[in-house]
């Protein structure tokens, strides 16, 4: 393992405690909700937030957690790049060797080899005031890893993008990542984001990890709420009895034979829908009310209130034929073989 | 009904300056600035604001950086006290460099036993005194920009590797350079116009201490043709500054 670290940051109205392990050439999404702690994170792994006492980091079996933000071997890739203005792209990317000693010349021969391996030597002696996004997000890149980090360190890189220039951005992310062969942490509230540049996901609510694993698992066996609706599941957690899951009032019928806490989970286009009670289903119904209605890419999102509340998602023409208006009362339905269940 | 005392105060800041032109003695102009005594007061002038802007420059930055970056105990008091220039009647600054670097003072005393250094009545004196009454405009300029300054370009260059005195050097002073640019201009101006503490602390001879606005109130009894031009020159430099300031650095911070 590379990076070991506890980092805990403890403030009057919030507490972060978690402990986060990256190996050498690992990527590491820190993926959570706004406000969950994640940037609080990655600035005590910068040094740019004081840490509680408890708080360690430990580099390649270095401490770390006592030297101010200078002297770390990290690079730091940051929200809104941060390029300095008075400064050429090439300046700002020669501006770390620069500090750490390395000769004008030559520091400025450095940066233009990183630039140019971001595919900006055309650009080296632009302000950053004249870049795309797409462009002073590689200027940044380049600049974190021109003082050859050990450490990675991106906060929601990809957020100032727009939706198109993200998709190009990414995939280079993803390649520069790819060649870089410290531990990366990056931050994000994008599940996207997460599930394409991370090799491990580390999921994080209210300043604590509540699930980590590689996307795969992550996007499969969703363990929390705010998880689940990140990788579009309906989840519920309950009693597992053998064939089914008891959730509240309801039993849920699964595929998989489980006993003790589970987790039941479904897509959305799982879930039909019926104005009247079908007759003799083997599959798990219950009564629903429609809490609303939305459109949700090319169908149509409900939301369900009853015993469980949960999302399906309907073709417009079934919504004309359901008639279905908030309040209106419906019977929902899903196939055993579509839910999932496992261990909580 | 809000007008009429509108224009009223209009002219009320005008008009004296409409007077300074119209009875000026345009004819002999020329001849009276190249004059050797106005020449001396306002070469040494021009020095003596000079020299009390570096000198501010070279004080007012760091402190204005302590101000606005470190947090101490009793910051706020600290922030009152660079202030009190500001609002303390300068004849009264003049009074207190005297009690404290006067050569009976609390430190002119020790300057003259130890340097043989004594300030009062010399040019340097001038200077002390003008440095006094003009750091606050600096100092206030510099802070602002300081504070209005985004400090996450200072957290990117520490994490860059950047020494405090490098990120201070090489990110935060260029970003603040047009505050602190405005804040020299008007400490430098404020300086030129110096007269209380100047004529208090450093006193009125000719080619040491007097300065343009001594040697305006000192003409204006003898010959008042002579303070007019002075006072055209002093004038002309304000109008100068200010055109500066609106077209270069104020508009664009």
């Amino acid at each position: 393992m590379s990076l070991h670290a506890r980092l805990v940051v403890t403030r009057p109205a919030f507490a972060l405690d978690l402990a986060l392990e990256v190996a050498a050439g690992e990527v590491v999404a820190l993926l959570g909700p706004n406000g969950a702690g994640k940037t609080t994170a990655l600035r005590a792994l910068a040094g740019l937030t004081a840490m509680s006492p408890g708080g360690r980091i430990t580099l390649d079996g270095h401490d770390l957690h006592h030297l101010p933000a200078d002297r770390r071997p990290i690079g730091v890739v940051f929200q809104d790049y941060l390029l300095f203005p008075h400064l050429s792209a090439l300046d700002n990317v020669a501006f770390g060797p620069r500090c750490q000693g390395v000769p004008k010349a030559e520091a400025r021969r450095a940066a233009a080899a990183l630039l140019d391996r971001v595919g900006l030597a055309g650009h080296a002696a632009a302000r950053p005031g004249r870049l795309s996004g797409g462009q002073a997000q590689r200027v940044a890149l380049a600049r974190a890893l021109a003082v050859r980090p050990r450490l990675l360190l991106l906060d929601e890189p990809l957020a100032a993008l727009d939706a198109h220039t993200r998709l190009e951005i990414r995939s280079g992310l993803r390649h520069h990542l790819a060649g870089f062969n410290g531990a990366t942490v990056l931050v994000t509230h994008d599940p996207l984001d997460a599930m394409v540049l991370a090799d491990r996901l580390v999921v994080i609510e209210h300043g604590a990890v509540v699930q980590q694993g590689t996307p795969g698992e992550v996007a499969r066996h969703p363990r929390t709420d705010y998880v689940a609706r990140l990788v579009g599941l309906n989840l519920y957690r309950g009693t597992a009895r053998g064939v089914g899951v008891q959730v509240g009032e309801l039993l849920l019928s699964t595929s998989e034979r489980l006993t003790g806490p589970a987790f039941v989970a479904f897509p959305p286009a799982a879930v039909a829908l019926y104005r009247s009670r079908p007759d003799g289903s083997p599959r798990n119904l219950w009564p629903a009310r429609v809490g609303g209605v939305e459109r949700h890419g090319d169908h149509v999102r409900v939301h369900l209130d009853g015993p469980i509340s949960a999302f399906a998602d309907i073709t417009p023409a079934a919504l004309a034929d359901l008639d279905l208006t908030p309040g209106r009362e419906v019977w929902a339905s899903v196939k055993a073989t579509e839910t999932h269940a496992y261990p909580a | 009904m809000l007008v009429g005392p509108a224009l009223l105060g209009l002219a009320f800041l005008v008009l004296p300056l409409a007077g300074l032109l119209v009875r000026a003695p345009w004819a002999t102009l020329p001849a009276r600035l190249a004059e050797p005594q106005v020449l001396e007061a306002l070469r040494l002038s021009l020095l003596s604001a000079t020299v009390a802007t570096a000198g501010c420059l070279l004080l007012g930055v760091p402190l204005a950086w302590l101000l606005a970056r470190v947090e101490f105990p009793g910051r706020r008091l600290v922030r009152a006290l660079v202030t009190v220039p500001l609002v303390l009647p300068p004849v009264v600054g003049g009074v207190a460099l005297l009690l404290v670097l006067g050569r009976r003072g609390l430190v002119g005393e020790w300057l003259a036993a130890t340097f043989g250094v004594t300030l009062p009545f010399t040019t340097a004196g001038v200077i002390v005194a003008e440095a006094f009454v003009a750091m606050p405009f600096l100092v206030i300029s510099v802070e602002g920009a300081l504070r209005g300054a985004d400090q996450r370009y200072e957290e990117a260059a520490a994490t860059l590797g950047a020494s405090r005195w490098t990120v201070f050097r090489r990110v935060t002073l260029p970003m603040i350079m047009p505050g602190v640019i405005a804040g020299a201009v008007l400490c430098w101006a404020r300086a030129l116009g110096e007269f209380g503490a100047t004529i208090t602390f450093a006193g009125n001879f000719p080619g040491t201490t007097r300065t343009m606005p001594l040697a305006v109130y000192l003409a204006l009894e003898t010959e008042p043709e002579a303070a007019i031009v002075l006072s055209l020159v002093l004038l002309a430099v304000s109008v100068v500054i200010l055109a500066s300031l609106r077209d270069r650095w104020v508009s664009t911070p």
